[in-house]
């Protein structure tokens, strides 16, 4: 059993970096300043409460949040349980994204939750409490990881700051509340502000038995709070890493080896050294940087280098690698993950056996900010800016590329452009750093050009995937095997980051997730995974092994359900039999959509139910197939049971997003792979959903007093499955692979 | 050249056919304006010139010489939020919000110019990407603008309560 307590500062002093001039947030950009344009305040002094809350003079509470802001939300939900304890009002909050320290690492996503689902890279489980704590955000973590501690932070920050009232006052503790942001002597009516009682509060000994608020008396948590940060994202002023400025800055962007798994092993800089603006050309991770004065010319210059390539395979292709992936669901398997009774047996001797292969193709991330770091190597140490998911990730890769130790690392995490798991990677970082390390006392803001930034994602697997089932005569499942033939995101992932390496990813249950604590009735369960390895980097994409395995399973359970002749609703409540909490999601969803309602000509709907990150979401598509037109989704409705909540209205924009993240996947992702080269390159190959396509999404979120779940993720499995089940409805043919837009046209 | 940019003159010297998105992001170091692909087809770099909607990433910098050009930063009225950055608040639109400078100033355009769009013009019109997904609010935002009075006049931010 962890102990998740945090360190106690009992008075410590530590420098604010930013400035709270715009009324909101501090995001540690820290003292650059361009053209004479001051960017921070002078560091001020804050007295620290523990690792969280600190005071300022200003009257301003600092929280520091150790997780990446990217649209999910975290700064107010996290605050919010602050917050909720330590009774303020989040109004007088200032964020900040604090340095490395043990305190802040991410447990949850390391080690899973005591129910054993939602587990994210649980290979390095007992690697990770012993190394330097991994911070990051990720697997739908955050508001799980820090529920039971900031809650406890907060009120044990409250009770020491009533204690040090009633030490002014001489009087009981017992007589003395506290409420926004102050604490009150009840009888006399004397009130001290939390900021004048900081400092001798900080001196207080924190109690080791706080008691949290029952929810009958929460006031914050469980509101649709607005989110802190949205101010400064409608007014141009929120900065992300490729806003960052600075005295000196010089601009650089990179050029990677076009071919698979090859390198560049030549490059000529005397080819473009004299173009306008370039001051280097330089080796790095992956590839080549070349330096300017400006982004628009180091791409020029990028663009015309001349280099020569070595290595990779000219001849692997996508199409080849899914080839094999199916061809070898016939072979032996590397790994069996459940077994329950003997399914082969079962399925060999049964009558009426049903036999399904699905394919999925590689996918990018595509976050609307192009990958970018910004680093500073000064006096022999290191400053990074960036936009990471893990503190840090971003602190290693900059002691690496500038040859440093990592306590000689400023790190300062901006706003997020999107990260959908791509921005956990530490190359934009690593590469920042080393052509850092060639201009002393310059920062360097490494970008990526949007052709890069998908070229040079670390993608979505591919994978192959065969379902055999035995039915009895009413259609009930007597016996299931699940066969998954893919490569492991642990494996590629850890192997690029962390400093362990990636394993044998026979112990990463990625590839298999969705497929293991099934929550239908599938009687005998055999669960196998065939490995492989190609030289394609695959990384997290939103939701990872469940973005593909639910559009498999869900496809399959409603390949099942139509053998049956059964309506697709009722026989998944049917295999549902042992498991309500799911059922209740799936009816809600139902429930939304009104299911089974005549829809009129070329309409139809499909659903699809499925659990990940500990939260259980179920979806219903309304679609239209028009004849001249496509298919266009017109509305999706989406239940979620995520536990007990924070925030209901940054859960629906989750649900939203996740929605349509996915959707656009099913609808046109695809990244293709020919001669040992990525295909696509821009937004213009890589097609997107946009306002006019997107559909309307209804929300509901089931009450509940369960632990809560992530929600960042779960929304983007189901919607696949849903609007493809709705085109079996309308077309009677069942798509195996993604993207739909290979079997229909897709209205655009 | 010379550059008038939210109603301030800026002297730069780069040459005339740097994409106009860089000058404002680089050389004048006004970072609200964002770069999302480079070749015009996601709207993150919109900006306004002479009030039309222009994607910056894709428009050389001597075809703004003499022109009125605005960004996100010149949008709101001092600290009078423009309509549509106040629906922007009270419909929480923004996720991660890198796409919503260049949809904030497409949308306001549209809507200087046609007040209440239908659902089709809209559509056609505004063809910004957002990753995120905040088509839904979006959409919403737009017609909560139009629904109150003229463009231009201020709409009061709600309370949190409202804001859900």
């Amino acid at each position: 059993m962890i102990d998740r307590k945090f360190p106690n500062l009992s008075r410590r002093t530590f420098l604010l970096t930013g400035t709270a001039a715009t009324g909101g947030l501090i995001v540690g950009i820290g003292g650059l300043t361009l053209g004479g344009e001051t960017a921070s305040a002078a560091s001020a002094d804050v007295v620290a409460m523990n690792a969280w809350i600190s005071f300022a003079p200003t009257g301003r509470i600092v929280i520091n949040i150790p997780r990446a802001e990217m649209g999910q939300g975290v700064y107010t939900s996290l605050s919010q349980l602050i917050a909720e304890e330590l009774e303020i009002s989040l109004d007088q909050v200032d964020i900040e994204q604090p340095q490395m320290d043990g305190a802040y690492a991410n447990y949850v996503v390391a080690l899973g939750d005591d129910d054993g689902s939602g587990v994210v890279w649980h290979w390095a489980a007992e690697i990770v409490l012993s190394m330097i704590p991994y911070i990051g955000t990720g697997g739908s973590t955050s508001v799980r990881d820090a529920w039971d501690r900031l809650r406890e932070a907060g009120a044990t920050a409250r009770e020491m700051l009533r204690s040090a009232a009633a030490a002014t006052w001489d009087v009981p503790a017992s007589e003395c509340t506290c409420a926004n942001g102050t604490v009150t002597h009840t009888p006399s009516g004397r009130t001290l502000s939390y900021g004048d009682l900081a400092e001798k509060a900080a001196d207080q000994s924190p109690p080791s038995d706080v008691v949290l608020k029952p929810r009958a008396e929460w006031k914050i948590i469980g509101k649709p709070v607005a989110r802190l940060d949205i101010p400064e994202k409608v007014n141009g002023t929120a900065k992300f890493g490729i806003d960052t400025l600075g005295d000196g800055l010089l601009f650089a962007t990179v050029l990677h080896c076009p071919r698979l798994g090859g390198r560049i092993s030549r490059f000529d800089a005397d080819s473009v050294k004299d173009m306008p603006g370039v001051s280097g050309v330089h080796e790095v991770a992956g590839g080549v940087a070349v330096v300017a004065d400006n982004y628009w010319n180091a791409r020029q210059a990028a663009d015309a280098l001349d280099f020569e390539i070595e290595g990779g395979d000219a001849k692997l292709s996508s199409e080849g690698i899914i080839a094999t992936l199916t061809a070898s669901l016939d072979g032996e398997a590397d790994k069996v993950w459940v077994e329950e009774g003997d399914a082969i047996t079962r399925l060999d001797a049964s009558a009426n056996t049903l036999e399904a292969t699905y394919t999925a193709p590689y996918l990018a991330h595509a976050c609307m900010e192009p990958l970018n770091a910004t680093v500073l190597y000064e006096n022999g140490k290191g400053t990074v800016w960036t936009g990471n998911q893990s503190t840090t990730v971003a602190v290693w890769a900059t002691a690496e590329g500038l040859d440093i130790d990592t306590d000689d690392v400023t790190v300062h995490i901006t706003y997020l452009g999107g990260g959908f798991g791509r921005r956990a990677e530490k190359d934009f970082v690593l590469q920042a750093a080393q052509v850092a390390k060639h201009y002393p006392g310059r920062p360097v803001k490494l970008l990526w050009s949007r052709e890069e930034d998908i070229r040079a994602d670390t993608f979505r697997p591919a994978s192959a995937t065969r379902f055999k089932a035995a039915l009895d005569q009413t259609g009930n499942v007597t016996a299931w095997h699940h066969r998954a033939a893919t490569q492991s995101v642990a494996q590629s992932f850890g192997d690029r980051v962390m400093p362990w390496g990636g394993g044998d990813g026979l112990s990463d249950e990625a590839v298999i997730e969705g497929g293991l604590h099934q929550p239908y009735r599938l009687g005998h369960q055999l669960v196998d995974y065939v490995h492989h390895a190609f030289p394609v980097p695959v990384g997290n994409w939103r939701s990872v092994g469940h973005s593909q395995n639910a559009f498999f399973i869900e496809s399959f359970i409603d390949e099942l359900a139509h053998a049956a002749q059964r309506d697709p609703f009722e026989y998944r409540q049917a295999l549902l039999a042992d498991s309500p909490r799911f059922a209740a999601v799936l009816e809600r969803a139902a429930t939304i959509a009104q299911w089974g309602r005549n829809l009129g000509p070329n309409r139809a709907q499909g659903i699809a139910i499925h659990k990940s990150f500990g939260s259980i979401c179920a979806q219903v598509a309304d679609i239209h197939l028009d004849p001249e037109n496509g298919l266009r989704v017109e509305r999706v409705a989406c239940a979620i049971d995520a536990g007990m909540i924070v925030n209901p209205n940054t859960i629906a924009a989750q649900m939203e997003s996740g929605i349509i993240y996915g959707l656009t996947a099913a609808l046109f992702g695809e990244i293709t792979i020919e001669d040992g080269e990525i295909v696509e390159s821009n937004f213009p190959d890589y097609e997107m959903i946009r306002l006019a396509n997107a559909p309307e999404v209804q929300v509901e979120i089931i009450e509940s007093t369960e632990r809560p779940g992530g929600v960042g993720e779960p929304a983007t499995p189901p919607i696949a499955p849903a609007v493809a089940n709705a085109l079996f409805r309308l077309t009677d043919t069942r798509t195996r692979q993604l993207p739909l837009m290979h079997a229909v046209d897709i209205w655009t | 050249m010379k550059l008038r940019i939210n109603g301030t003159e800026h002297d730069v010297d780069v040459s005339e056919d740097m994409p106009l998105l860089w000058v404002i992001r680089d050389t004048l170091g006004m970072t609200g304006t964002k770069f999302g692909c480079g070749v015009a087809a996601c709207g993150a770099c919109t900006v306004h010139i002479d009030g039309e909607a222009i994607r910056s990433c894709s428009f050389s910098v001597g075809g703004a010489v003499g022109a009125d050009i605005r960004t996100i930063e010149g949008l709101a009225d001092g600290s009078t939020l423009h309509p549509v950055q106040e629906a922007w608040i009270a419909e929480q639109v923004p996720q991660c919000g890198y796409c919503q400078s260049g949809m904030i100033m497409a949308v306001s355009a549209l809507l200087s110019e046609n007040p209440s769009p239908t659902d089709e013009e809209i559509n056609s019109s505004i063809t910004n990407v957002c990753r995120c997904g905040s088509y839904p609010r979006i959409r919403k935002a737009i017609h909560r603008v139009a629904e109150t009075s003229n463009v231009g006049t201020s709409v009061g931010v709600e309370t949190e309560e409202e804001a859900g």
